[in-house]
């Protein structure tokens, strides 16, 4: 990686200079929804809401996919982890997450075989070197992570592998980004978009939703001086009466997106009618599941007889839905940091590194503006 | 012809034992005391104040970038001594060793831990053999004890006050990001060496110059913030560090880009944390900088009464956060 793809990207003259800017420019009362947990990630730790003006607010959304995993598919995990001659690989913290009654990580120090993975390309490896037993890849993620599990998949039919299947978990942007903006009850005047999300189904995607609600999206990297600029893009939108989806991560981001990776997704999953996800509960067609010619390596199909079918809701005084739909802060909820930490989560924002209540829990007891 | 490997019998005590340990420990540890072969080790000090340590070590990979677990054991425990201003003096070290591990690998360990020992001068006084059976333990484990004479006395976390000056004495997270970089599941292709070393001719030079020494300590496991963060607590104080001038490698920066971790959460195994006064950091920084191994020694930031036990991070652009103490497992970002 050329680091000065890095440091550049966090330069204290732009951030300072795009920090005047805005603050010049802005003229409004903005509460721009950043999509991304890692969007979400990059504000708290670098502090950006100390250096904006108070008519810029950040609302956290729910694009963190340990985040929106509601507990009964943890609870799959589980009970495919329990069962004998079975190794469970999945990705990220993941592992870390409790289910209704316990996490993957307390399993695997039962004695169960529970890995986590840095490339799903690994899951062949393991796959190989152990005929004898069935190995299950928990597959989770946005439209960044997807095509990985798809050329998982393809990898798997052509080496002829037997003993490998898939729980997949996949989730898409649109779908929620659409369901909060046409809740009624949302203030959200505009969108960061995704970064990485973006590099694969390009930014064209989110047009529709701008027509039909009149809100603008911009598409920013993750890097401070990339928030920055797409701050000062969404306050020029409002100043000049523009709306419209905007792509600040021109380094990566095109507008059709990796035509590759979508015909690979598509090739092998297609979308679920429904996926009910954790603090917003059920949204049409917002998730992907494999595709029926490949029923022989789903492990929802293959494995249906022992997964659990009950719906698992948080507990009442979570506030996590509010949260996602920018009706309320972390520090508004009655259990932040105190019932519930990232250690013992009892709600989505705080299960993850990257949702709201575990950045607000991380970074966010800096006494400060934006800490409210 | 197949590799010399380490059987069960070199550790049960007999004859085999006795010809590894003079073969190849007496080969490359030899002093008089340890020659004696007695069952203890009978020293005499002059100092009546004495600095006592002991740490395990079980790193794996055994042998990384920059070191192997044998030169950590020595620049461990003899790091921990300096810690508090003592000249280390006299080691113990014992060897779990797994049945089966190969003889030249551990010839090569002992071989490069008889060659950080020169660096202190300090002697292996002491040890002690076991193999075990296979899958007993992951290769090697090795512990080291040690004692040293305390040269400077009153060298504490609990000494931090407001306007003190705190110093790093090298770029932070170096051996933390190698071993990750040498897991099985990443095998990242970098140059990036670990910084185990031993600290104590930094040290040394540090009390013979006079230089007013407040709070040290190395920054192993938790890295930069677990130690400002320990001292913070102790003290009871407010620690405030610049973002921009804590030395991170290149390399260091890309693993954390990629894989989401913080350099200042990383592992260290040759650098140090200073407290001084305000006004003798420029004294400090011209001592350490004199030095290979600290010639990257920055000054960080300082000690305020702002709030009680906190560490503050600033960034350049003028934005703050809490640098709180790692927690959980180390796992990575995945989006």
């Amino acid at each position: 990686m050329p680091l000065d793809l890095i440091e550049s990207f966090r330069n204290p003259k732009h951030i300072k200079a795009l920090a005047q800017e805005i603050k010049k420019e802005c003229k409004s009362k903005i509460n721009i929804m950043e999509v991304c947990g890692g969007h979400t990630h990059t504000i708290m730790k670098y502090g950006l809401p100390q250096i904006l003006p108070d008519l810029i607010e950040f609302i956290h959304g729910p694009g963190c996919p340990v985040c929106v995993m509601p507990k009964e598919r943890i609870d799959h995990a589980i009970a495919l982890a329990s069962m004998d001659d079975t190794i469970l690989a999945t990705l990220g913290d993941m592992i870390r997450v409790p289910g209704s009654k316990t996490s993957l990580q307390k399993l695997r120090a039962e004695g169960r075989d529970v890995r986590s993975l840095y490339s799903p390309l690994d899951v062949i490896k393991i796959a190989k070197e152990n005929p004898d037993k069935k190995v299950i890849f928990f597959a989770i993620g946005f439209e960044t992570t997807t095509p990985m599990s798809a050329v998982l998949l393809e990898q798997t039919i052509k080496l002829g592998i037997k003993n490998l299947y898939f729980h997949i978990n996949h989730v898409l942007v649109p779908e929620p980004v659409e369901a909060i903006v046409s809740g009624g009850d949302s203030k959200i005047d505009a969108f960061l978009g995704p970064s990485h999300v973006s590099v694969i189904t390009g930014y064209g995607i989110f047009e529709p939703i701008v027509k039909k609600y009149k809100t603008p999206i911009v598409v920013a990297g993750f890097e401070p001086v990339d928030v920055m600029e797409a701050v000062l893009m969404t306050v020029r939108q409002f100043n000049e009466n523009r709306v419209e989806v905007e792509n600040q991560y021109k380094r990566a981001v095109s507008k059709e997106g990796n035509i590759k990776a979508q015909n690979l997704i598509n090739r092998y999953m297609c979308k679920r009618d429904h996926f009910r996800w954790r603090g917003l509960g059920d949204i049409a067609n917002s998730a992907l599941k494999l595709r029926s010619e490949y029923a022989e390596f789903d492990a929802e199909i293959v494995f249906d007889e022992i997964l659990p079918k009950e719906q698992i809701d948080d507990h009442k005084l979570c506030i996590c839905g509010d949260i996602l739909k920018g009706n309320a802060k972390p520090f508004d909820c009655k259990v932040f940091g105190k019932a519930c930490t990232p250690n013992s989560p009892m709600g989505s924002c705080m299960v993850s590194s990257e949702g709201a209540c575990a950045a607000y829990y991380k970074y966010g007891k800096f006494i400060g503006k934006g800490m409210r | 012809m197949s590799k010399k490997r380490i059987t069960l019998s070199q550790g049960g005590g007999g004859e085999e034992t006795s010809s590894l340990i003079k073969e190849l420990f007496f080969k490359y540890f030899k002093n008089e005391t340890l020659l004696k072969m007695e069952d203890a080790a009978v020293l005499s000090l002059k100092s009546d104040k004495i600095a006592f340590t002991t740490d395990s070590f079980t790193v794996s990979p055994i042998f990384f970038n920059g070191g192997n677990i044998g030169k950590l054991a020595i620049a461990g425990t003899i790091n921990d001594i300096s810690m508090m201003g003592a000249k280390p003096l006299y080691l113990t070290c014992s060897f779990m060793i797994e049945e089966g591990f190969l003889y030249e690998d551990l010839e090569r360990i002992v071989k490069s831990m008889s060659e950080e020992l020169k660096v202190s001068g300090a002697l292996i006084v002491a040890g002690d053999t076991k193999v075990v059976p296979k899958g007993s333990v992951d290769g090697l484990f090795i512990n080291t004890s040690g004692i040293g004479e305390v040269l400077k006395d009153g060298i504490s976390a609990h000494n931090l006050c407001d306007t003190d000056s705190i110093i790093v004495s090298n770029e932070v997270g170096n051996h933390g990001a190698c071993i990750l970089a040498k897991r099985e599941d990443i095998e990242l292709d970098i140059k990036l060496k670990s910084d185990c070393a031993t600290l104590w001719p930094m040290i040394e030079a540090l009390i013979e110059q006079g230089v007013e020494i407040k709070s040290l300590r190395d920054a192993t496991r938790g890295g930069l913030s677990a130690v400002l963060n320990e001292w913070a607590e102790t003290s009871n104080v407010t620690i405030e560090v610049d973002e921009d001038k804590i030395p991170v490698a290149d390399e260091v920066k890309g693993i954390c880009e990629m894989l989401g971790f913080e350099p200042y959460e990383f592992a260290n195994e040759g650098t140090m944390i200073l407290c001084v006064p305000k006004g003798e950091e420029a004294k400090a920084l011209e001592v350490l900088q004199r030095f290979e191994k600290t010639k990257k020694a920055s000054f960080i930031g300082k000690v305020t009464n702002r709030y009680e036990n906190r560490v503050i991070l600033n960034t350049p652009w003028g934005s703050s956060r809490y640098l709180e103490l790692p927690k959980g497992e180390l796992l990575p970002r995945i989006c």
